[in-house]
């Protein structure tokens, strides 16, 4: 655009009728987006003052500057000159670099069907199709639990292809790597359950119990369900965006048509790490949280440090180690399938990974509840 | 055309990665409503080039000047004022893919001007009518097709009519007669509009067709070894690599 900053004049806009059947407009000052821009209605109002005017004509001599905002000006005046009226629009007057400009924005007709309108939806509509895509995605998961486990005998029989890089690696990131924050949280949780079980056990004198109470709780339930949680919100997430941002730049698509099932490639060494990792970190969880429970049970409670030990390993049985690292390998395979789900069925954009990313989070861990449910009324039932 | 005012002087110009040399001593001159290329083989540096002159990278040593300012010694307000006379059309589109291709050409517009929403919805009307994209307000990125997508890009890089535009690769990925079409609108848009227009491309056919200055950097030296009109450079030049590129290979002038 010429660049004349020099003094803001805003737009002006005047009209003549040098014949009956004929209006000028003259455009003067600068009409610019940053100006005041009059709307082309005053137009069409002096042309329906007189019913004769059949062409519109410009004057433009007294035009400083212009952007797109004479453009969208003249567009507009011509949209409203053929609509019900018999109005010619002469363009002859106008700069000839309007002219070009406004030729090559009708150059191009408008493709047929191209628009879309937004069109409202009424309630039923909106729940049909939310029903829809809910089965749909219910029928994606299966098909795609259904897939990784071909994809998993495969790997029994030895046909399944990965790069044992790829896969050691991974479990790099998604075990040693998980140490510290584990540690952390499982030290906390031991503490916090050694803490509320102190005060309600001491009324009784039976302080002692807290070592039972933190062992069992803690190798049972919580260290893995923590640790799965924490998995789920790190590894699982970032299953999730690298699948899915690998989804959107057809990284994918490569693997496929090169002949590689992304399934095997990508989602089974990730499954097999997890899967191999969750119950050494849940066992690593376990020793942590039985080590904060004994900090409080000694500064606390003063338990002596082996009474404590003792207790411990009497209270703990082999059983529930078992079923501790038992339910870190099943978090462990549904935080993977989540992520991992999310990721390859991820759309083409920025936001769609990031939705892939917050549902396969939502979904691992809503997952891990459920099944630590199902396994302790299994376990009951079974008594074991 | 007649106006030979300067509008981008690139001075001693010299970029690098860390340690790692991309180019050194840069020095020409772009001048306002030139269609100026920047061309060389592939990895030559091109498109770092064009990184340092829209401000996404600072350089190693030297001047970029926009007008008589000199964009890294600028004051950032200044810088920001500069960066928003910009219009850039990256490799891809590089067009926000969570975005329609109205919202994303109307975005520029909320952000940096006091128009109306209806003022704005318009101007993006009339910004993909001038790319052939009528009516596409409505689609995502990944609805449309790459070649569309350029044009998109293109529409979103005119939002705030810049007074230059950076191209780069605006041809790639694009069939013959679409390229040739873009470069028929590249070539209307700065009669029309008076913009400087920045191309960074290997395309020999636009290259030709619109470029009326250009640098040429070289690789293996690292700096550039020929600038000017690409036509007279075909005609004049004694550089055996200025040639052989122009020629696509070919190392003797046509006749």
């Amino acid at each position: 655009m010429p660049a004349t900053e020099s003094m803001k004049a805003g737009s002006g806009l005047s009209f003549e009728l040098p014949s009956e059947d004929t209006l000028l407009v003259r455009l003067t000052g600068e009409w610019k987006l940053s100006s005041r821009l009059p709307a082309a209605d005053e137009v069409m109002k002096h042309v329906d003052a007189g019913p004769k005017i059949g062409r519109i004509t410009f004057d433009t001599e007294g035009l400083q500057g212009w952007d797109s905002g004479l453009l969208i000006f003249l567009i507009r005046l011509q949209e409203l000159a053929s609509q019900g009226r018999t109005v010619m629009v002469e363009q002859d007057g106008l700069l000839p670099g309007v002219k070009r400009i406004l030729g090559l924005a009708s150059a191009v007709p408008e493709r047929k069907g191209a628009r879309r309108e937004a069109a409202r939806i009424s309630f039923l509509d909106r729940l049909g199709v939310y029903a829809i895509a809910s089965w749909k995605s219910i029928l994606q998961t299966i098909e795609f639990i259904g897939e990784a486990t071909v994809a998993f005998m495969r790997l029994l029989t030895g046909k399944a292809r990965f790069r044992p890089s790829d896969f050691f690696l991974i479990m790099q990131e998604c075990g040693a790597q998980a140490l510290p924050i584990v540690s952390l949280i499982s030290v906390l949780v031991g503490l916090i359950l050694a803490f509320i079980g102190a005060i309600q056990l001491k009324i009784f004198g039976a302080q002692i119990y807290v070592a039972s109470l933190v062992g069992i709780g803690m190798v049972r339930a919580l260290a893995a369900i923590m640790t799965g949680i924490i998995m789920a919100g790190r590894t699982g997430a970032a299953f999730a965006a690298q699948l899915g941002t690998m989804q959107v730049n057809e990284e994918i698509d490569a693997l496929k048509t090169l002949g590689i099932n992304p399934i095997e490639f990508l989602v089974l060494p990730r499954m097999l790490a997890l899967f191999l990792m969750m119950p050494l970190l849940s066992l690593y969880a376990d020793l942590m949280g039985v080590a904060g429970g004994l900090i409080i049970g000694v500064s606390m409670l003063d338990l002596n440090f082996m009474e404590y030990f003792i207790k411990t390993k009497e209270s703990v049985t082999m059983n529930d180690f078992m079923v501790g690292l038992f339910s870190a390998a099943v978090f462990g395979v549904l935080v993977a399938l989540a992520g991992c789900k999310q990721g390859i069925q991820c759309g083409r954009s920025a936001s769609a990974v990031g939705e892939a990313t917050t549902s396969a989070v939502v979904t691992s861990i809503v997952s891990i509840v459920v099944a630590m449910a199902l396994i302790t009324v299994v376990c009951n039932v079974l008594n074991i | 055309m007649a106006d030979k005012k300067p509008h981008i002087i690139v001075q001693d110009l010299t970029m690098a990665y860390g340690d790692f040399l991309i180019q050194r001593d840069l020095t020409f001159t772009i001048n306002r409503g030139d269609i100026f290329i920047v061309m060389g083989g592939s990895g030559c540096g091109k498109s770092t080039l064009l990184r340092h002159l829209v401000g996404l990278q600072s350089p190693a040593k030297g001047k970029v000047l926009y007008g008589d300012v000199s964009f890294w010694d600028a004051e950032p307000e200044e810088r920001e004022t500069i960066m928003r006379s910009f219009g850039i059309l990256y490799q891809s589109g590089a067009l926000w893919s969570s975005l329609t291709i109205g919202e994303n050409i109307s975005l520029p517009l909320q952000q940096y001007t006091n128009l109306s929403p209806g003022q704005i919805r318009q101007i993006a009307a009339l910004k993909l009518s001038l790319v052939g994209l009528s009516g596409f307000e409505e689609f995502y990125p990944s609805e449309i097709s790459g070649g569309m997508k350029k044009r998109a890009g293109l529409a979103r890089a005119m939002a705030l009519d810049p007074e230059i535009l950076f191209f780069d690769e605006p041809s790639a990925g694009l069939d013959p007669i679409s390229a040739h079409l873009l470069d028929e609108l590249i070539l209307e848009l700065r009669e029309s509009l008076g913009a400087t227009v920045v191309i960074v491309t290997h395309e020999l056919a636009s290259i030709f067709a619109i470029g009326n200055n250009s640098v040429f950097l070289d690789p293996e030296t690292k700096t550039m070894i020929a600038q000017g009109d690409p036509k007279s450079l075909l005609a004049e030049s004694k550089d055996p690599k200025v040639i052989n590129f122009l020629t696509r290979g070919a190392g003797a002038k046509p006749q």
